[in-house]
């Protein structure tokens, strides 16, 4: 059994190091008027490792992620960032902060191309003024191209290459989420949220997202916290893994230990008919 | 076979990230520029001037304004034409004020000025959008315009409540007032034109253009991945309203030389650039170009078809000429909705293949 406790990480079972805590939810209650939708939850997440959330519909779990993106306020509990207490912020000073992440539902700019939307997630690495960029001379012309270098390697990563230029708009489905991905990865963020990277995909298109998870994880060492509900990705996908139902934490370990846990099977998993 | 991209291999980002890629337009464009600087100073007469050139260079200017607030960062505007006033009254006082101070120097702070009372009326686009902003930004019309026709001094007490342009010389060269040039006026519009488009070229290729359009595409997630919305809004409102301030100064003091705000700047100017813009294309700079040369030249090649050419009778020709230019806007956006820079695009990627099927 692995000590998934300890302060200092661990080591996983395929030899990869998970650090300690990078950020701590501590007791987030989340409301809307009078409806709870995160009720009184705590937990954490350790650089270098890929934690999951997971759930029935409704849980909570795109609320836990907006708590975690900023978009969101709790009403009660903090959110504890690389050993400090969060302030209050707007969402786009928590991007700064080296948080990215993608959307369920494809939240890419449709009317700009690939390489354009990649450009914008790197927006907080350019730091020209705005009479730099009108005359296009010293670091605005300079960053342009030093930026453009770090997104071709993304573009290269992902293997939209041959897409580039073209206006996001036209992509299918499949494409478009590894755009949004690429957008995410081009800010060079600390922890990654993808928000059901593999929600509508075919099962080569889901095999492909779940390659570029892992790469991304093991050559850039990016935390990711993932929702998802296919359960065959989860358990092979993630290091650890919090369950949530009606806005409660109900599980939270290894896949296994979730796997075996018994309120876990009731709530989502299910159990088979004899 | 000529318009083709084949065989130009690109080996930097700069090359290609440059704004005309193709070799073929990139000639075009020089060529445009050449003839413009250098042949049109030597042909251009006071009619040509005054009737075409003069105007669609100042109106591509507002347009060009318009098109950043609107088609870069998606924000509604309906106050052109007061813009424009503020441009105009700015250059007014300052002109008067400090009879010294070169004109060119005048109309750039004339643009600085109208940038400001941009920002302000641009305030309310962080709390409201589309239709709504629009009506907002109506009130600043109304307000802008009341402003300058009621209060005597933005008019230093005329008594007619005109404001008319002093004579201004730049290098010795009359550009305002009554001994001004075609030459004169068509070379100092230019220039500004020439200057501001590349300005606005730099601006939408760069961060904070992409930034506009993440706004305009969908501002929320814009504003998670790390756009801030005030930021990116305001700084629209306050490069766009550059742009048309300096539209409304050139307008007055080069073109018009007298005007009054009720009646030079109305809501049909707010309109009459809308339109440039939405026809032209959103979110081009060419479509600028072309949206402002479809309304402006338009009408007067149309008059002259029809009396000079076919000897109509000049009242019928001009009701005529708002009915056909009403009709050709309608047919042209059910025909291309976004507008002649789509029509040209999807016209050079035929071109590409052309003569052969694919």
């Amino acid at each position: 059994m692995l000590d998934t406790q300890s302060d200092e990480g661990y080591v996983t079972a395929d030899g990869r190091k998970i650090g300690g805590v990078a950020m701590e939810m501590k007791n987030i209650t989340l409301r809307f008027g009078g409806v709870i939708a995160i009720k009184d939850i705590s937990f954490d997440i350790r650089w270098g490792e890929v934690r999951a959330i997971i759930g029935p519909n409704g849980a909570g779990k795109s609320s836990m992620l907006n708590v975690i993106s900023g978009f969101y306020h709790p009403q009660e509990g903090e959110v504890i960032y690389k050993g400090y207490r969060r302030p209050k912020m707007r969402p786009y000073q928590v991007a700064r902060t080296g948080i990215a992440r993608t959307f369920q539902n494809i939240a890419l700019f449709e009317g700009m191309s690939v390489l354009d939307n990649i450009m914008t997630g790197r927006l907080h690495h350019m730091k020209a003024n705005l009479l730099q960029q009108a005359l296009w001379w010293g670091k605005a012309n300079r960053e342009e191209q030093e930026n453009r270098e770090k997104v071709e390697k993304i573009i290269d990563f992902l293997e939209i290459q041959h897409i580039r230029k073209t206006p996001v708009a036209r992509l299918p489905y499949g494409l478009k989420k590894r755009v949004e991905l690429a957008r995410a990865l081009a800010a060079e963020p600390s922890i990654l949220l993808l928000d059901e990277p593999m929600a509508g995909m075919n099962v080569e298109e889901k095999e492909d997202m779940c390659r570029f998870i892992l790469d991304v994880n093991d050559e850039f060492g990016t935390t990711t916290v993932l929702i998802e509900h296919d359960m065959g990705v989860v358990m092979d996908l993630s290091d650890r893994v919090v369950v949530m139902d009606y806005g409660r934490k109900i599980g939270d370990g290894t896949p296994e230990e979730v796997r075996n846990n018994e309120e876990v099977i009731k709530a989502y998993l299910g159990v088979a008919h004899d | 076979m000529l318009y083709r991209e084949a065989g130009d291999f690109k080996t930097s980002y700069v090359a290609d990230s440059q704004t005309f890629p193709i070799k073929f337009d990139r000639y075009g464009y020089y060529f445009i520029l050449g003839f413009a600087f250098l042949v049109m100073p030597l042909i251009i007469n006071d009619y040509w001037a005054n009737s075409i050139v003069v105007p669609f260079l100042i109106y591509t200017i507002a347009a060009l304004g318009l098109n950043i607030l609107i088609g870069y960062c998606g924000q509604l505007s309906l106050g052109t034409g007061a813009f424009m006033a503020v441009g105009a009254y700015a250059s007014y006082k300052l002109m008067t004020a400090y009879p010294d101070f070169n004109i060119v120097f005048v109309i750039i702070l004339a643009g600085f000025v109208t940038s400001a009372v941009g920002v302000l009326f641009g305030l309310p686009s962080l709390r409201i959008k589309g239709f709504y902003l629009a009506v907002a930004t109506l009130a600043a019309q109304f307000f802008l315009i009341w402003l300058f026709t009621r209060q005597p001094w933005f008019y230093n007490y005329s008594p007619t409540g005109m404001i008319s342009a002093p004579t201004r010389e730049v290098f010795g060269v009359a550009v305002t007032g009554p001994r001004a040039s075609a030459v004169s006026m068509y070379m100092i519009c230019l220039c500004f034109l020439v200057s501001l488009a590349w300005l606005a070229r730099n601006l939408t290729r760069g961060t904070l253009g992409r930034q506009w359009m993440a706004i305009r595409d969908m501002d929320i997630a814009a504003e998670i991945i790390g756009v801030n919305p005030l930021m990116a809004k305001l700084t629209a409102f306050a490069v766009s309203s550059f742009f048309v301030g300096i539209s409304g100064a050139l307008l007055f003091t080069v073109y018009l030389g007298a005007a009054e705000a009720g009646e030079a700047f109305g809501i049909d100017k707010s309109f009459l650039v809308l339109f440039m813009v939405i026809i032209g294309g959103l979110g081009s700079i060419f479509g600028a170009f072309a949206g402002a040369a479809f309304l402006i030249v338009g009408p007067v090649l149309l008059k002259l078809l029809l009396v000079n050419t076919l000897g109509w009778p000049t009242d019928l020709a001009a009701h005529l000429e708002i009915m056909i230019i009403g009709a050709l806007i309608i047919v042209f956006l059910i025909v291309e909705p976004h507008g002649i820079a789509a029509l040209w695009r999807t016209i050079k990627e035929k071109l590409r293949l052309w003569p052969f099927p694919y």
